[in-house]
């Protein structure tokens, strides 16, 4: 629980924590809440050369309308998500799953685009953010750039952003009459989720998928089984098809599998899906 | 004065420990100190071929590094690490040293240590030590030891470290189960369970170089047995060693050990005449702290047409660990006698048999023994209940002791003399404050509705032994000390109190409870009263806290200390009144000569003359200054009904606890804002180990959950508000008829919440499932049962 040694940098904006990246490459990390990095470098899982801290860039912690969308700043803390009217109203289960992250000490240091940018698949925030159909905005020293969620996670503990990149915005659709539900299954109140499902039903359903395998992921056969006209009972069935559960002292993937199947059913039935 | 002892007072520890003015063993620097960085082995058996240690010589700020053999070499101790509880003549204890020389037995067994002038080169130096292990076959696992293919220590020849038997009448157990109507037989895991003390570990060894004396600041339970062990183990004089625990952030028995971090620091410092400090990192806890537990049990209960049991049979195989530990052979022989629960059992049986293996030691956690042996027989008596065809309270009904009326000084079949009981009102208490005919009305309509989500109530009606205590019977148990306890209370010129209390709080709340005791037999205010402890120079006698042993032995002779104080102050009083002794009276802190209610003296006004020595009888000693030491005549045996209310989802697997009643009988209560926290927190540790809690370890012998990412100990998220109750039958062990609750709580919980989870299940022809109780072990129960 003693992290190696590492040099320590403040940066004052955005544009210098990109400098900093840039200057320290692949030996760096960005530091925003730190409740994903510092568990990892304490156990020295992460040993890191270069700590950039942007965890104070109070500019980018925002929750403003854009129009079709509503637009959060990368920096905006987990509480500030579940407290915010503007998401209560236009996108109710970002709200909501914001709320079931960890325990309120964690809410209130950690942030949207931290979780996003670690790319954890038990992580409940890409969840959501995939069921949203949401967009990235990220910036690097060439400019910035927009990817889909659906686009963003792409292996275990990776996402597309390249080295030099930084995660700056998030753009949720506005979706107030959407249907949604958040199932989240674990032993205590403040772990990951064993599983969890996010749905959002607005003519078409989304359901996104916590813990089900090396990324966060949507469930495409149960998406294409409602896109098909099946049941919510028989598209629940398909929960787990084409997915490679993991496998750790609380689940088998078996279990996890089945797990998959019952949460999904609750998460179509609370949503209005099928 | 009204009366203290029995009121809710609010802890005189809390507001500094909640402010954080407390000071524990890691708050304390010392100039010129060096941190310890231990190199743990990452193999659970390896003869180790050679170490390193060049590159973390050079790193920055290290001071030294030595390996095993280097310390063997350097004498610094003149016994290994001590076991005072060799349960059998023949038990077989392998030298253990804090240092491995040759052969590392678990996965993190210190082979080498860093000095280094801050934590961080600590930590960082000893990462760069190289270690070459030639790896050996692991027993990494309980079962391994019994099946003896591979061996924990290859020298020993066997696995097994003991066989302990507690068989007073082997052919009345045998004709009982010759003869019985109705046979039952349970298989149970205790699993291993890992400490989780809010405050890790630490030590600080300080040297006085010019004098030879030691200071070492622990953060344990036992400063008085530390003192001892280092002496005998150190052969440093025991007059040199001062121990000082100071604030303890909860101990739970793993703060009850002789550890090789300490013996390493106290060493070191003595020889390098520098102070020497470690404090534990919550990973390294997993390894570097004694774990609890891990059993697999045997039980067997025969009984009559009606349920009544005729004989109880208990084979327990005991997983010791890598090593024994201060006490850890004993652990499975404490609770033995517990296994015939609160039953009249006409014939008892027991054996144990000890193994190595190749994981960290076991010793006492919370309960020690006697949480095993409650649910063991409580889980039996569900299984009884539903062999017979009867409810769980009615099994226990037929069977309890002297059929559920009080009584007094009663034998039972395992040898043991219980000093009190009356267990019907207990029982009737518990089910009328759960509402026990309702939920099981409710049970039943969520079965007919076809709810998937099952509701489960389940009981323990439990007994246990606590106030560790009459020292000729731990004689009869081999165990190496006494059960005493000193406590003396000495008034001061201006009247106020000095309490010196030999046993040691690590959060229990002494301060509070001494205080009301002395506040109540002097007739003085509580907050007059300050309670000294926990530091060998201040308080020289003492053995210390565990067993739930403060109150009945510690508590009562404070009690019996003011007792003495106040005949030597009526001696006096009636000195200076010019009165007859019988003509005193003492009543709210006052002696008054009957019918002269204008002639009378205040204690403190006494405590002033005593002091001043001006007038006292002849040949009477200045001050009013007494000392009991105490060795209750018998053990004390609270009891209780624990009523766990549980929904589990049948769908998922996953177990709800909705609701908790204890009514605990602990005897007289001092404080019962006190008592109700331990049970709280007990229940607590009982929930854990039913549904949360397990050390997972691969074949290899590595835990697979070190870290509190993996290790789920429970929050208050997952818990009920708990219900609790008392009802009261004072000890006849002590004169304040006080019992002990520090262990009650976990004793009585995990066997409610199984039984429950297993009520819940009936339909699914489950009828039993291994703690903890995990969603997935449930899922895969109902599978199983529906399948069968």
């Amino acid at each position: 629980m003693i992290p190696a040694a590492f040099d320590y940098v403040e940066a004052v904006s955005a544009e210098a924590a990109i400098a900093a990246l840039g200057q320290h490459g692949d030996e760096a990390k960005l530091m925003a809440g730190g409740h994903s990095l510092l568990p990892l470098m304490k156990f020295r899982l992460a040993t890191p050369s270069v700590v950039i801290d942007i965890g104070r860039l109070s500019d980018l912690s925002y929750i403003n309308d854009g129009g079709d969308h509503v637009a959060i700043g990368a920096l905006t803390r987990h509480a500030a998500v579940e407290t915010s009217d503007l998401l209560k109203s236009q996108a109710p289960i970002l709200a909501h799953v914001a709320g079931e992250v960890g325990d309120p000490a964690v809410r209130h240091r950690g942030t949207l685009g931290g979780s996003l940018a670690h790319g954890d698949p038990a992580s409940d925030l890409p969840a959501a953010i995939l069921a949203l159909n949401a967009t990235m905005v990220v910036k690097g020293p060439s400019g910035q750039r927009e990817i889909a969620a659906t686009d963003f996670f792409t292996g275990f503990l990776q996402t597309a952003l390249a080295a030099d990149e930084m995660l700056t915005e998030i753009r949720v659709p506005k979706v107030p009459d959407a249907g949604w539900s958040y199932q989240k299954f674990n032993r205590r109140a403040q772990d990951w989720a064993i599983v969890g499902v996010a749905a959002v039903s607005n003519g078409s359903t989304n359901v996104a998928l916590v813990n089900m395998g090396q990324t966060p992921l949507r469930a495409a056969a149960v998406e294409a089984a409602l896109g098909g006209g099946a049941s919510a009972a028989d598209a629940a069935a398909a929960a787990a098809e084409g997915l490679t559960p993991p496998e750790d002292l609380n689940a088998d993937a078996t279990y996890r599998a089945h797990l998959a199947k019952v949460l999904v059913g609750r998460a179509l039935s609370e949503a209005g899906a099928g | 004065m009204t009366a203290v002892m029995g009121t809710p007072m609010k802890r005189k520890e809390d507001p500094k420990l909640l402010t954080g003015e407390g000071k524990f063993v890691d708050d304390i620097q010392v100039p010129g100190q060096l941190w310890m960085g231990m190199v743990r082995s990452t193999m659970a058996h390896a003869n180790i071929k050679g170490i390193d240690t060049s590159a973390a010589a050079q790193m920055p700020g290290v001071h030294s590094v030595y390996t095993g053999s280097e310390l063997a070499d350097m004498d610094l101790w003149i016994a290994p690490l001590p076991c005072v509880w060799p349960v059998t003549p023949d038990m077989l204890n392998p030298p253990h040293y804090p240092v491995a020389a040759e052969t590392a037995h678990h996965v993190g067994d210190i082979v080498a240590v860093v000095l280094a002038d801050s934590r961080y080169e600590a930590a960082d130096a000893a990462e760069q030590v190289v270690v070459d292990y030639e790896v050996l076959p692991v027993v990494a696992s309980l079962a391994d030891a019994v099946a003896g293919e591979k061996l924990a220590h290859q020298d020993l020849g066997t696995n097994q470290a003991y066989h302990w038997a507690l068989e007073p009448a082997p052919e009345a157990v045998e004709a009982a189960f010759a003869s019985a109507v109705h046979t039952v037989k349970g298989e149970f895991v205790q699993q291993r369970l890992i400490p989780a003390a809010m405050e890790p570990r630490g030590v600080l060894a300080v040297p006085s170089p010019h004098g030879g004396e030691l200071t070492i600041y622990s953060s344990t339970q036992v400063p008085h047995i530390l003192k001892v062990m280092f002496a005998a183990t150190t052969g440093i004089p025991e007059q040199k060693i001062r121990v000082i625990a100071p604030a303890v952030g909860g101990g739970f028995g793993a703060k009850l050990n002789v550890n090789p971090d300490e013996l390493l620091a106290v060493t070191l410092a003595n020889r390098l005449g520098r102070a020497v400090r470690w404090t534990e990192t919550r990973s390294e806890a997993a390894f570097s702290t004694h774990q609890g537990r891990g059993q697999h049990q045997t039980i067997e209960i025969a009984a009559d047409a009606e349920g009544k049991i005729q004989a109880v049979r208990v084979h327990l195989n005991a997983d010791m660990g890598a090593y024994m530990m201060l006490i850890t052979p004993g652990v499975p022989v404490l609770g033995s006698f517990l296994y015939t629960g609160v039953y009249n059992v006409p014939a008892f049986g027991f054996t144990c048999d000890g193994y190595f293996t190749n994981l960290t030691p076991t010793d006492a956690y919370r309960g020690a023994g006697r949480p095993e042996a409650s649910y063991a027989i409580e889980r039996a008596m569900d299984m009884l209940a539903a062999e017979v065809g009867v409810g769980p309270e009615e099994i226990r009904r037929r069977n309890y002791l002297a059929g559920g009326e009080a009584f007094e000084d009663l034998e039972t079949a395992s040898t043991l003399v219980f000093d009190s009981g009356h267990y019907g009102p207990n029982l009737d208490a518990a089910l009328e404050m759960a509402g026990y005919s309702d939920l099981l009305a409710q049970q039943q309509a969520r079965r007919d509705a076809g709810d998937k989500k099952e509701l489960g109530i389940g009981l323990c009606t439990y007994v246990e032994i606590c106030g560790l205590a009459p020292s000729r019977a731990l004689a009869g148990l081999n165990y190496g000390a006494g059960g005493w306890e000193a406590g003396t209370v000495r008034l001061l010129p201006t009247g106020k109190v000095e309490v010196v209390s030999g046993s040691t709080p690590h959060g229990q709340g002494h301060e509070t409870s001494w205080s009301q005791i002395v506040a109540d037999k002097l007739g003085i205010d509580p907050n007059d009263v300050t309670v000294l402890h926990s530091d060998t120079a201040i308080s020289p006698l003492g053995l210390d806290t565990y067993g739930s042993r403060s109150l009945s032995v510690g508590g009562v002779a404070i009690a019996m200390a003011c007792d003495k104080v106040i005949d030597k102050a009526k001696q006096i009083a009636a000195h200076q009144l010019e009165a007859n002794l019988d003509d005193l009276t003492f009543e709210g802190g006052s002696f008054s000569v009957k019918g002269s209610p204008d002639k009378a003296l205040a204690i403190q006004e006494i405590a002033f003359g005593a002091f001043t020595a001006h007038n006292l009888p002849d040949g009477m000693e200045p001050n009013l200054n007494e000392q009991v030491i105490f060795d209750p005549p018998n053990f004390a045996f609270p009891f209780g009904t624990h009523v766990a209310v549980v929904e589990v989802d049948t769908d998922t697997g996953g177990t709800t606890l909705l609701d908790y009643i204890a009514v605990d009988d602990c005897g007289n209560q001092v404080n019962p804002m006190i008592v109700e926290g331990q049970i709280h927190g007990g229940i607590v540790q009982g929930v854990a180990q039913a549904l949360y809690e397990v050390a997972e370890y691969d074949a290899d012998g590595n835990c697979k959950n070190p870290s509190f990412l993996d290790y789920l100990v429970p929050s208050p998220t997952e818990l009920p508000n708990i219900k609790t109750g008392f009802t009261t039958t004072p000890s006849t062990s002590n004169p304040l008829g006080v019992k002990g609750a520090g262990e009650a709580g976990t004793i009585g919980s995990a066997a409610a919440v199984i039984n429950a989870v297993c009520n819940a299940l009936k339909p699914y022809g489950v009828n039993d499932i291994e703690m903890p109780a995990t969603p997935m072990r449930v899922w895969q129960a109902i599978n199983e049962g529906s399948q069968g």
